[in-house]
């Protein structure tokens, strides 16, 4: 178990490479936009950064009820995991996404349905890494773990919708007919440095889940073993 | 009454034996309502000259001066009503009760909700002499009513986490607002709405979003309470 397997060693070489290329694609590959120039790069990791950050999410919210079904360690391991990854892959998005907004919105922020969630989501994930630290006992703390990332799991969506009730301009790139402020039509280059950028952070999650989950099963054991020496 | 089975009815016992036991020791001591009811004063007071509630503001800022207060009062109850079952070890004494924990969660949440209720009931008559406004409006005491439920049904839940926690106290408003930011934000709107007479089918809506929150959140909290309490 101190050892990394091979498959993970072959991840990390093959994220950092994957990270490389999808630079390589943004920066060369992907043609320039008319109207916002430059700053528009910085859509395709923004976009991919939320992605990852969703994944997390959704992950955490399972984790949780997987949890409270099984009792098993392993779930509160995995929600861990998925919450302090999506927590730093969300933030990546809203700075990447304040960095685009200031020119073409003219703000750095916005009480739009998505920023908003965004930043609720955050909060939600700093408020349950607080609640654990709060906690000794391991079992009381994977128990409320879960059950508060299932609140929060059940109460975003909701925060999501009453924002939406207002207007939004937030601009819907893909698969959407309402542009917003400061949406575009992508040519088939940019997609393919879209779906391409949202392909390797994907890999990058995946890597860096199975290192968080590692991380998590080692320090169980430690605690394992202290309480051993203890007696 | 009748035609409801035994298990039912011995569920509806312990709920009305958990709330009213709450009732009646704040009945004779009235210490929570006391400090509930000044702090939301003092918090008006304090939105008073933080915005200048002059007559053109006051239509707009009304509902958010009122749910904030409301919000802040409710913390503090909800965070004294649990510390006192903890502290005096009435918890651990509830817990052994031959009944079903789900009874004890919605005895508690009553007690919480009827102490919340008769404190916008105070304050709402206050508000209204001091502003020459008038709340008295059926749609907004139904507005009130479905709010303060779906708070206190988040909150009760929380706060019995919380109260287990190291940090107690100072954790449940953490993480309590990122969860009910749905309730603020429909109470809110709704309220504004039917103050500022608008349409009651731009007001509807919201109240449909309270509706779903308070359902969806009544559930999920009978159900986890369990793994809240749980030794």
């Amino acid at each position: 178990m101190t050892e990394q397997p091979v498959a993970l060693k072959v991840l990390n070489g093959l994220s950092a490479l994957l990270v490389a290329a999808a630079l390589w694609m943004v920066v060369f590959y992907a043609p320039l936009e008319a109207v916002m120039g430059l700053v528009q790069k910085v859509f395709y990791f923004h976009v991919a950064n939320a992605w990852v950050g969703m994944l997390g999410f959704i992950a955490a919210a399972f984790a949780g009820i997987a949890y409270l079904a099984t009792k098993d360690v392993k779930w509160d391991i995995v929600g861990v995991a998925a919450v302090e990854i999506s927590l730093v892959f969300f933030f990546i998005a809203i700075a990447t996404g304040s960095i685009w907004a200031y020119p073409v919105w003219n703000t750095w922020w916005t009480w739009d349905p998505r920023l908003t969630t965004a930043a609720v989501l955050e909060m939600i994930y700093l408020a349950y890494l607080l609640l654990r630290q709060g906690i000794e006992d391991p079992d009381r703390r994977a128990r409320f773990g879960a059950v508060y990332t299932l609140l929060g799991g059940l109460s975003v969506p909701l925060t999501f919708m009453s924002i939406r009730l207002f207007r939004t301009i937030h601009p819907v790139v893909v698969g959407g007919g309402n542009g917003g402020e400061g949406g575009f039509s992508m040519t088939p280059a940019m997609l393919n440095t879209m779906f391409f950028s949202i392909f390797v952070f994907s890999v990058v999650f995946i890597t860096l889940f199975w290192h968080r989950v590692r991380l998590g099963r080692l320090a169980q054991r430690v605690e394992e073993l202290k309480l051993k020496a203890m007696d | 009454m009748k035609k409801w089975s035994r298990p039912v009815k011995d569920f509806l016992r312990a709920t009305r034996a958990v709330a009213w036991k709450d009732l009646a020791a704040e009945l004779r001591s009235r210490e929570l309502l006391s400090a509930m009811l000044v702090f939301a004063l003092l918090v008006i007071l304090i939105f008073n000259f933080a915005l200048e509630l002059d007559v053109k503001t006051r239509r707009s800022v009304t509902s958010g001066v009122l749910w904030a207060t409301f919000i802040f009062a409710g913390t503090l109850g909800l965070n004294r009503s649990m510390a006192v079952e903890k502290d005096r070890g009435c918890l651990d004494g509830l817990l052994l009760a031959p009944v079903d924990r789900a009874a004890i969660y919605f005895g508690k949440a009553i007690s919480n909700l009827v102490f919340m209720l008769i404190v916008e009931m105070i304050v709402l008559p206050i508000y209204s002499v001091l502003y020459n406004v008038s709340l008295f409006e059926p749609r907004l005491l139904g507005v009130i009513l479905l709010g303060s439920v779906g708070y206190t049904a988040v909150g009760t839940l929380l706060a019995a986490m919380s109260v287990q926690t190291r940090t107690r106290d100072v954790l449940l408003p953490i993480l309590l607002f990122p969860v009910v930011i749905p309730v603020a934000i429909a109470a809110v709107k709704a309220s504004g709405g039917i103050l500022q007479a608008w349409p009651m089918e731009d007001i509807m809506p919201w109240i449909n979003l309270l509706l779903v929150y308070d359902v969806i959140f009544i559930s999920v909290a009978f159900m986890v309470f369990d793994y809240v309490v749980e030794e």
